[in-house]
């Protein structure tokens, strides 16, 4: 018993040196729950009024949102702005080359953004922007340092400062409400996490489906496995 | 019914060696009866290689080798083509499965012995194998378009340029451009599809057919052919493989199966080692990322790559280093001096020797994720160090290890 305890020790003293060769900014937990259709369908609603007008989620079509519990007339009546048709994928308006021009940066598209950021990162960074004059558009963010993006969503949340306070050698970073916005800071948390859930339901929309199957995959192997054993067994019966 | 199927084989065999076939490699192929788990990996290899083939193909239908629109293709298929995305799943998680299963039939390989004597060749074969199964897994990974497929190839392919004199020019003509580009991209997708693929089912069956003609070694690394029976002529601790070995490795596949499941459908990324989050990001010309990094399976020898130091301003020696670290194994046959085959008979030295060795492939190979901080790339050249001095020195050690005497006949 000892000896696997020193064991155990020492892979967890391992941990902490794997987890400091990852450098970047400190991140909020998102919890989000790809179940939860009405949180996915607020996400939608968002992603559609805020997000669509820069950003495009070109290998996402309209109609899929039926997996979320839509029917294709609320799509139609609620969702579609661009003149767009229901079985199109989601296009912006905005043009990428004036993107480029007006931000330094063209928006990236959003599609897989969960997959190649995670849902921690996104939710931190939609809830990280802070006012700092320094920059083109007025604001900056925690979790992308210099980004391109002004804050979309500042009217809701509110206008943020970030206080730099010093103690001695080390330095501690604090977001603060200067401005209150139309909702209070648990209801803008509670939409970005909605928001979240969405980017990360459309990351992979066949998620909760491939976990279905896989289930009664390894059902059916599970089952075969125990009959080809068997027969194995009866074959090797005559081997010594 | 069955007079007239036999009539039909009766048929076929006056024009194609059907029935003898079969009677050589499988009904009358005497393998020996004490194979243990370290056995599957050869037909789980094949397993793979077929699943990669069938999944490709399907691929293949829906994919645009077109670096406008390769990245949007792939999305395609995980969405809008029925089943695509188990397809896209069941292709990048059968390439990691392929280096698993490939890597751990080497293993077993290094510790029975069954690279010596008369098997030289068929380790030959599967070392060539290896360096096709490589530079497929390499270019198929381009594939896809994104960031890391991107940088991982633009990184790699300047290897090239190292090489003295005739690097730039060799390293343009792989790449078709000065940069990786939509013509790198075509010709890696017409090698990953056709060539390689060609290249890689002509030295599987080589490699079959040279262990049949010699024989399968086991475990106890004793030549079962030594002692056969004076009537039958068959060796006495063999066994027919079909049906014996056919119905273990069927429960075999099953099991490899439940766990290739089990990725697929509930952990296809595996963390970002499978499908790395960087690769979902469309590639940018203009955007390098903070890491480059191989795949994992390629890990231990970029870490060799990245601990040679420059040499007169160029990082040829690296290239060297990590060329000759593959080399070396096809020569493992005549590196080994050992009076014994199998690891259950050598000393202590060779135990120990093997351990170091299994040590500094799997450290190097999680070094080769890490960014290269001094810590890192001083405990790589450790490692490397101990990597070649496995082999460059088993001449030696191999000589002078105290072993067992070997048996007789198979133990089990």
């Amino acid at each position: 018993m000892n000896v696997i305890k020193k064991l155990m020790m020492l892979a967890l003293l391992v941990v902490p040196a794997m987890a400091a060769a990852n450098v970047g900014p400190v991140l909020d937990k998102a919890s989000y729950n790809l179940y939860d259709q009405a949180s996915l369908q607020r996400g939608a609603k968002y992603f559609v009024n805020y997000c669509l007008n820069c950003h495009s989620a070109s290998y996402m079509r309209y109609n899929r949102l039926t997996d979320i519990g839509l029917t294709e007339q609320q799509i139609k009546d609620n969702l579609l702005f661009t003149g767009a048709k229901v079985g199109d994928t989601m296009e912006t308006a905005l043009n990428k080359k004036e993107a480029k021009a007006f931000f330094g940066a063209t928006p990236p598209d959003l599609t897989v953004i969960a997959r190649a950021r995670g849902a921690d990162w996104l939710y931190t960074y939609l809830r990280g922007f802070y006012k700092d004059e320094s920059r083109p558009t007025g604001w900056n963010n925690v979790a992308f340092d210099k980004v391109g993006m002004p804050h979309v969503l500042y009217q809701l949340q509110g206008e943020q400062e970030l206080h730099v306070e010093k103690h001695g050698e080390h330095v501690t970073q604090k977001l603060v409400l200067a401005k209150p916005g139309t909702m209070k800071p648990a209801e803008y948390d509670a939409m970005v996490g909605d928001l979240v859930n969405y980017l990360v339901w459309m990351g992979e929309p066949m998620k909760t489906q491939r976990i279905v199957i896989g289930m009664g995959v390894l059902l059916f192997l599970g089952l075969f496995f125990i009959v080809a054993y068997m027969l194995k067994k009866e074959y090797w019966k005559d081997i010594h | 019914m069955t007079k007239q199927l036999e009539k039909l084989v009766g048929w076929i065999d006056d024009r194609f060696p059907l029935t003898s076939t079969w009677k050589a490699h499988l009904s009358e192929y005497y393998a020996p009866k004490n194979f243990n788990f370290w056995y599957f990996f050869g037909s789980l290899a094949l397993l793979v290689l077929v699943i990669q083939i069938v999944t490709g193909i399907f691929l293949v239908m829906n994919y645009k080798p077109d670096a406008a629109i390769a990245f949007a293709s792939v999305e395609y298929i995980m969405r809008d083509v029925p089943f695509g995305w188990m397809i896209r799943y069941m292709h990048s998680t059968g390439a990691s499965a392929f280096f698993v299963v490939v890597y751990l039939h080497m293993m077993r390989g290094l510790m029975y012995g069954s690279y010596r004597k008369p098997r030289e060749l068929i380790w030959i074969f599967g070392m060539c194998i290896y360096l096709a199964l490589m530079a497929e897994a390499f270019m198929g990974y381009l594939l896809p378009w994104g960031q890391m497929s991107y940088w991982g190839a633009q990184v790699i392919v300047n290897l090239f340029s190292a090489v003295p004199f005739i690097g730039e020019e060799l390293s343009l003509w792989i790449r078709g451009d000065f940069v990786i580009s939509d013509a790198t991209l075509n010709r890696f997708f017409a090698f990953h599809v056709i060539a390689v693929p060609l290249v890689l089912l002509g030295l599987v069956v080589a490699h079959i057919v040279a262990l049949h003609e010699v024989g399968s070694n086991n475990p106890d690394g004793v030549e079962i052919k030594k002692h056969k029976d004076p009537v039958t002529h068959i060796p006495l601790d063999g066994i027919p493989f079909h049906p014996y070995y056919t119905v273990k490795d069927i429960a075999g596949v099953v099991v490899f199966l439940m766990v290739f499941s089990a990725i697929v459908f509930f952990a296809p990324s595996m963390g970002g080692y499978f499908l790395e989050d960087n690769n979902f990001i469309p590639a940018d010309p203009l955007k390098t990322p903070l890491h480059i990094a191989p795949v994992w399976y390629f890990t231990p020898f970029y870490a060799i790559l990245r601990a040679v130091p420059p040499m007169f301003g160029s990082q040829f020696p690296g290239v060297i280093a990590m060329g000759v670290a593959v080399v070396v194994l096809f020569f493992l046959p005549w590196l080994d001096r050992g009076r014994v085959k199998s690891i259950r008979y050598r000393g202590v030295i060779y135990k120990v020797w093997l351990t170091l060795f299994i040590i500094s492939f799997v450290g190097l190979g999680w070094l080769g994720i890490q960014p290269a901080t001094p810590l890192y790339t001083l405990l790589a050249r450790i490692l490397t160090g101990v990597y070649f001095a496995f082999f460059f020195l088993m001449p030696w050690y191999t000589k002078i290890d105290k072993t067992k005497p070997e048996p007789e006949r198979v133990t089990g």
